[in-house]
């Protein structure tokens, strides 16, 4: 195998020109035939606090009703609710899951209401890396939860990010795709708008908070992609109803004042969102979350289980080294541990002997204590019986004595009664 | 308006009857007495807002008086918020209006609610309100009472959030915490994010949760009935719109060919002072223009009388366990009863429930 590896690398690559129509060139037509067959599949994470508008913008994004029942704001903690749906448009199938943060923003102490969000990122991230470590696997097969996109939605306060947001994106950023977006947007006058946007940017970089850039390396998005990036964070408005303007009739909401068209890009950025999201970049979302952030998982999984790539004379160690170097560390771990749990069970059962052996000591004296009183008692006993026994004999032969005695004397008594 | 009338003077219109004059002795102008005694001494005025940061406070209270009170103030950001303690800052300000002068003093509460931590976040306010009653407490048991100066909290705007389902824990905390000691006043700000039918259903849901939790929310003092019929009909509009929906402005933008405070949007310009765009009317209205003395008043009678009684209580079992004959402020002794007094009036109690009702006092009818 070296060898080969030797002759690739001196060889340079020549550039050849074709005689004719080959017909590789359907090659892309090919992949995009084969995806279609098996179906697309895409993760959305909303994160905002309940009644942002959450589920609204999914049902305005999607164009359908997912249902959806109305979150209380009693929550004891933040909980992860994933919902998974079969959608279809022209021929392609999409497996479209939206995971929502239910009770996000409303406890009185956030300091824990990050770790379910992470915790379930993870969890589809070790999910992943769990099939693919198998040993027989379906990698084809399988079904990717991972969160590809995570929409985090800012209440539209005009300021700046709640303290709230600051912190959950910090501890999000290296995990998922981050697009920000100021939601409620018709609370917010341009002018206002405009520096808010500005404000919440300049803390996020100040923070060092990594959001997702639209990519701008493919030159066929490139101009639009780098247009967009510009406009972020995108200020959604959402709505399911539809109001007649003019002699059409379109998603607004209406107010006294006036109607606010969900699709006029000059009343908010929701088809920038759309654009961005679905009909441009979704598949370079799901490229990044699976090349760089479950990457990123991967290694610092596996190198917490202690797989390293070079050992440390910086020789490439294989993966079946690794491996038998952890089993047999593993394999002594439980020997150690056995043996261990082993002695503290021959421990106790000598301390329970011993115990026992105690006992059991006791008891005999006491038993012979008692052997012996009860010896004692029987002694005095039967010594006051023999007294007794004396002294009934001795009652007895005085009684004999004086009955002999009374029967030769009566006589004359009753001769002395006669008279 | 209606409010105005109200308050004019009473005086019946002398007629030309001599009888009439014979019976008319004048205490019936009492009422332009205090009115002209009142604008000689002026009026003051303590409002507390309270609320997260970006629920528009500030505008709304430069909206309310149609004022400027916090030129070059500086936010925090997100970050500096992580930790943040709540403060209380205090703005007074001398306003005139036709001859009344007002000292109004604003009390702010920058950082309530803003925290990742937001536990016991109302305490500094509490307290706050506390003092406040102290001072006064104080002043008011001292030999000098001339110049006592009131600085209790008459009224709460507390801004609930538009953007949830109703009232969030920390709401219903910070209200509990407050209700028995300043009349509170709960706003939904920011209200130009919600429709119509948002609306009423958020004000439903809020009335609906303030009874469920058992908030004491500053209740509108009943009619006198012998108010006129658009008075008691304005009254009753008022209560049934609670808690208000407010929208406030900094600017002031063209609309319907006048000039207005108001918020411009591309789809169209929200009228502050307009009543089918919201509630600030209503709240201009019922804070400044008809209750701002019951708001005192209730403060006074009920929350004040409240703190005392209980000071004073507490007071006196503390030097009954002392065993001190003099207090600190000159009170009456209140007998606190003690428990042999208690006990025996325990033993009447159940003696009396005997006798009436033929069984013991703890047994029910069923039994």
């Amino acid at each position: 195998l070296a060898s080969t590896s030797q002759f690739s690398a001196n060889e340079e690559k020549r550039n050849l020109s074709l005689g004719g129509h080959v017909g590789f060139d359907s090659l892309p037509d090919q992949l995009v035939s084969k995806s279609v067959t098996q179906g697309f599949c895409f993760n959305i994470l909303c994160v905002g606090e309940t009644g942002i508008g959450k589920s609204t913008l999914m049902n305005t994004l999607f164009n359908t009703m997912f249902e959806n029942e109305e979150a209380s704001h009693y929550q004891n903690g933040v909980y992860l609710r994933p919902r998974t749906y079969d959608l279809q448009e022209s021929s392609v199938h999409l497996k479209l899951t939206i995971v929502d943060t239910v009770g996000f923003g409303d406890q009185i102490n956030k300091d824990e209401s990050y770790k379910p969000i992470v915790d379930y990122i993870d969890t589809q991230f070790e999910n992943y890396l769990q099939e693919e470590l198998k040993i027989k696997r379906s990698l084809f097969n399988y079904h990717d939860t991972r969160i590809h996109i995570c929409l985090y939605f800012i209440a539209p306060t005009g300021h700046s990010l709640k303290s709230l947001d600051l912190v959950t994106m910090k501890k999000l950023d290296s995990k998922v795709n981050i697009i920000p977006i100021i939601a409620k947007a018709d609370t917010i006058s341009k002018s206002e708008l405009h520096k808010f946007k500005i404000k919440i940017m300049s803390e996020l970089v100040s923070n060092g908070v990594q959001i997702y850039q639209f990519p701008t390396d493919d030159e066929a998005v490139s101009e639009i992609n780098s247009s967009m990036n510009a406009h972020l964070p995108f200020a959604v408005v959402g709505s399911v109803e539809e109001v007649k303007v003019g002699n059409k009739t379109v998603r607004a909401r209406q107010y006294p004042w006036g109607v606010v068209q969900v699709e006029n890009e000059s009343h908010c950025d929701f088809v920038k969102l759309r654009e961005m999201l679905i009909r441009v970049n979704m598949e370079d979302l799901r490229e990044q979350t699976h090349a760089r952030h479950y990457e990123l998982y991967r290694r610092c999984k596996l190198e917490e289980m202690g797989f390293k790539d070079t050992d440390s004379d910086c020789q490439p160690i294989s993966l079946q080294e690794t491996y038998e170097a952890k089993r047999k560390e593993f394999l002594g771990d439980l020997q150690r541990k056995e043996e261990e749990m082993r002695q503290m069970f021959v421990n106790k059962v000598k301390e329970t002997e011993a115990e026992l052996k105690e006992k059991e000591k006791e008891l005999h004296d006491k038993f012979e204590h008692l052997k012996r009183i009860h010896q004692e008692e029987k002694r005095k006993v039967e010594e006051k019986r023999r007294d007794l026994e004396e002294e009934l004999n001795t009652f007895n032969r005085r009684k004999m004595a004086a009955e002999t005695q009374s029967l030769s004397q009566p006589l004359k008594k009753d001769k002395d009664k006669k008279k | 308006m209606t409010a105005n009338i109200r308050y004019k003077s009473r005086i019946p219109v002398k007629t030309e009857d001599s009888t009439e004059e014979k019976q008319y002795v004048g205490f019936a102008t009492l009422p332009n007495q205090v009115h002209r005694k009142s604008v000689k001494k002026g009026f003051d005025f303590t409002l507390m807002v309270a609320g997260e940061s970006g629920m528009g406070k500030s505008t709304l209270v430069n909206s309310l008086f149609l004022t400027d009170l916090y030129k070059d103030r500086k936010l925090l950001n997100a970050e500096e918020r992580i930790n943040q303690t709540v403060e209380i800052i205090k703005h007074t300000v001398d306003i005139e209006e036709k001859g009344v002068k007002l000292k109004l003093t604003i009390v702010d509460t920058p950082g309530f609610g803003d925290a990742v931590n937001n536990n016991e976040c109302w305490k500094p306010i509490t307290d706050y309100i506390d003092q406040q009653f102290e001072q006064y407490f104080r002043d008011e048991s001292g030999l000098n009472r001339k110049n006592i100066q009131d600085n209790r909290v008459h009224c709460c705007l507390y801004f609930i959030p538009p953007f949830g389902h109703g009232l969030r824990p920390v709401d219903v905390e910070f209200m509990k915490a407050l209700h028995e000691k300043v009349n509170i006043i709960p706003l939904i700000a920011k209200a130009d994010c919600l429709t119509p039918n948002e609306i009423k259903k958020l004000k439903d849901r809020i009335r609906e949760e303030i009874d469920k939790f058992g908030i004491k929310v500053y209740q509108f003092p009943e009619c006198d009935s012998d108010e006129d019929e658009e008075f008691k009909q304005l009254d009753k509009e008022l209560k049934e719109c609670t808690p208000f929906a407010v929208i406030g402005s900094n600017t002031v933008v063209e609309a319907r060919g006048q000039r207005v405070r108001g918020r411009l949007y591309p789809w169209g310009i929200v009228e502050v002072e307009n009543q089918s765009h919201c509630d600030f009317v209503k709240l201009r209205n019922m804070l400044i223009r008809s209750h701002m003395h019951d708001l005192k008043d209730v403060t006074c009678d009920v929350h004040y009388e409240n703190y005392r009684a209980q000071c004073i209580q507490e007071m006196t079992s503390k030097l009954a366990q002392d065993n001190r004959m003099e207090s600190p402020i000159p009170i009456l002794p209140l007998s606190t009863p003690d428990v042999e007094t208690e006990k025996l009036i325990k033993m009447k109690d159940e003696e009396v429930w005997r006798i009436i009702f033929r069984r013991p006092q703890n047994q029910t009818q069923e039994e």
